[in-house]
């Protein structure tokens, strides 16, 4: 098995890992999220097995980092007025409150919401980045949606 | 994709400096094994790949280099990143070189592409013989320890992965002409010429 050159993964797959990890963290943490993925993919890319689907890979293991984030978040005592920057990701369509709500959905649900509606994945995709099976993917982005229309009216 | 394009714009050019803060954070940490850029040149836009060791390959264009980073990613290692400051040595020596301000390169070089044995010892022969000299191919054959295969010092001379740096530019047919050159021989003709080690007409 071959594996193609790093630079290849980082040029095709860049954007799209920053995009996700500003909508799962905001464009504050997005960065360290980033450089965290991309080191630890580094690091365990040369003993990587199957490269049948290194996007999915990439973004199982940026999910992973947006996972450590939010729960480091949590233990952390963060001051008050600090909250209102971490709880709303800078959102991408202009919409705070949207954004406020998706930020406060259970990890699993979150990540699954912004995979299927941010980035347009498929279940399968999803299933693959977050490491879950095609039917969970598909349970956390409805039950992460069924959350953010009761808390507000969405159209997503 | 949902957002606009606005955004996507920013995202672009903010993914593109995480990823060169990424790049540095790496290379600290050893977790760039081949560093790569390209340097333009009078012979043409030349591949240059470095290792921590040294450099370790050097390619013409006519390679195409998606082709020569696949095989860097197979043969040494796929943690293959463009990072012009791992090659910064040997680019800036290769600019002086094509100025005429360098006649000896003094970049360490990454011998790992190279099988041990004969093709080594004759390319270890050939990077010793000097700016503006030549010699042949049955010179460096002997060199080697086999002064019978002149043509398989030829072959090993056309595998060379660094060329320019170790000159098989430098290498001719004992019976006259610049002979064969795997980067076209055109440029071997240029190099020799750039050396002043074209025999007068």
């Amino acid at each position: 098995m071959t594996l193609p050159p790093f630079q290849r993964l980082l040029d095709e797959h860049r954007t799209d890992v920053y995009r996700f990890l500003v909508a799962a963290v905001g464009r504050q943490a997005a960065d360290d999220c980033f450089q965290e993925t991309f080191l630890s993919a580094l690091r365990a890319y040369p003993g990587l097995r199957d490269a049948s689907n290194l996007r999915g890979w990439l973004f199982t293991i940026a999910t992973r980092k947006t996972l450590d984030h939010w729960r480091g978040e949590r233990r952390r005592p963060i001051p008050v007025e600090r909250l209102p920057e971490r709880a709303a990701p800078e959102p991408p369509d202009g919409d705070p409150e949207l954004w406020t709500a998706v930020g406060a959905l259970p990890p699993m649900q979150r990540a699954a919401v912004i995979h299927r509606y941010v980035l347009d994945l498929s279940y399968a995709e999803i299933a693959d980045a977050l490491g879950i099976s095609e039917d969970a993917a598909r349970a956390n982005a409805y039950e992460g949606r069924r959350k953010l229309r009761s808390t507000q009216e969405v159209t997503a | 994709m949902k957002p606009q394009t606005g955004w996507d714009e920013g995202l672009e050019e903010a993914s593109r400096r995480a990823a060169a803060t990424t790049l540095e954070v790496a290379r600290r940490r050893g977790l760039v094994d081949i560093g790569y850029t390209t340097v333009d040149t009078p012979v043409g836009t030349l591949f240059v790949a470095s290792t921590g060791k040294g450099l370790v390959r050097l390619a013409f264009p006519e390679q195409p280099f998606d082709h020569v980073l696949e095989e860097l990613a197979e043969t040494l290692s796929p943690r293959l990143l463009e990072d012009p400051k791992r090659t910064d040595a040997a680019r800036r020596q290769l600019e002086a070189y094509f100025e005429g301000r360098v006649h000896r390169f003094r970049t360490p070089l990454d011998w790992s592409l190279t099988p041990p044995g004969f093709s080594k010892r004759v390319l270890e022969a050939t990077a010793t013989i000097p700016f503006g000299s030549v010699s042949t191919y049955g010179d460096v054959a002997k060199r080697a320890g086999s002064p019978r295969a002149a043509r398989a010092a030829g072959n090993a001379l056309h595998d060379n992965p660094i060329p320019i740096v170790v000159p098989c530019h430098r290498v001719v047919p004992s019976g006259g002409g610049v002979g064969k050159y795997g980067g076209q021989e055109w440029r071997k003709e240029f190099l020799l010429d750039l050396e002043g080690a074209l025999a007068q007409p």
